[in-house]
């Protein structure tokens, strides 16, 4: 981070981790450890987790919990951490992961393009140098496949299909209305920056695994859903 | 077929009525009560009249009556489920939003 970018955030811009969390009570912990030591303010969404995430999430006095009765899925998480650090005057908003596979010490670089050089979004991404240790089957089938869809089914033109970690001014957010429920919110939100001929950025960040996480039907399912809103709308 | 006839017909009435009453108590709108009404006076019809849908295929060129029977019953399935579907999409949108309202409102503040 530049030091201008210190400058503008220590000067009062303010800026809102969201954290969609769905059963994230072993993880969301050391999440939101690392957070509190940085100046954001932070939004946890839980996603009527059937675990003691809400509860953990309860205990950090300094974070916005906000509470799904009806599990609705993490773009619908996002959208509603969205309007609720909008309404309390976010200047930028961040897009962050609850289970710890994104680093905290990265928000400031996918900041930095919008601070510094007036982006309007920037998307994270695991392909860009840095070294994210991604499994083969997906690095080499899953994600051109998924860049392929983006490409032709949406005209995305980013090296990360599906980037969770992601930043953006408050009119993007604005005019960015998550209507993608599931986990096809991630190739909605790029589509739409590029309909919209928004100022797009990509930056390298770090990705750590767990042994869990999207598989192959996981993908389907989001394609399902890409294609079912192209005919539905 | 005589004894067929006559139970589809008292069976279509019996739906009719029913959609007759539902208009009346102003349940559906007037489009679909005139869909729904034409739809099954068609079907009354060809139970009484056969020989009519042989004709029509016959006018659009398809072999068979009944293929044009099995024809338009799977469009106008497939045209339902469509319906179906969107309505869907619209009550989960709707849930989402009430679901939202709901967290914003109840925020667990510092």
């Amino acid at each position: 981070m530049t030091s201008e970018t210190e400058k503008i955030i220590s000067n009062g811009v303010n800026i809102f981790v969201v954290i969609p969390a769905y059963n994230e009570e072993k993880r969301i912990r050391q999440v939101l450890d690392d957070l509190s030591l940085l100046p954001y303010k932070v939004v946890v969404v839980d996603d009527a987790s059937n675990d003691r995430t809400a509860e953990i999430v309860a205990q950090y006095s300094k974070v916005s919990l906000l509470r799904h009765k009806i599990n609705r899925d993490q773009g619908a998480a996002l959208q509603t951490g969205n309007q609720y650090a909008l309404a309390k005057g976010a200047d930028i908003i961040v897009h962050f992961d609850g289970d710890g596979q994104f680093l905290s010490q990265e928000i400031k670089d996918v900041l930095a393009p919008i601070v510094d050089d007036d982006y309007d979004i920037v998307f994270g991404s695991r392909f860009l140098s840095k070294q994210s240790d991604i499994p083969s089957f997906k690095k080499n089938i899953i994600f051109p496949l998924a860049r392929l869809v983006n490409r032709i089914f949406l005209g995305i033109k980013t090296s990360d299909p599906q980037s969770g970690f992601r930043a953006m001014t408050r009119e993007t957010a604005l005019r960015i209305q998550i209507e993608q429920d599931g986990k096809a919110h991630c190739s909605e939100i790029m589509a739409k920056a590029f309909e919209y001929k928004l100022r797009i950025k990509e930056v390298p960040i770090t990705v750590i695994y767990h042994e869990f996480g999207q598989g192959m039907g996981h993908g389907f399912k989001i394609l399902k859903d890409i294609l079912f809103s192209k005919i539905s709308k | 077929m005589m004894y067929l006839q006559i139970l589809v017909t008292i069976f279509i009435v019996f739906i009719l009525l029913k959609l007759f009453l539902q208009k009346q108590k102003n349940k559906i709108s007037l489009l679909s009560f005139l869909v729904w009404f034409m739809l099954w006076l068609a079907v009354l019809i060809v139970f009484w009249l056969p020989d009519m849908t042989s004709y029509l295929a016959a006018w659009l060129g398809i072999g068979r009556g009944a293929d044009l029977v099995v024809y338009i019953s799977i469009l106008v399935i497939f045209y339902m489920i469509f319906k179906i579907f969107v309505r869907l999409n619209k009550i989960e949108e709707g849930i989402t939003k009430v679901v939202r309202d709901d967290a914003i409102k109840n925020v667990k503040e510092e």
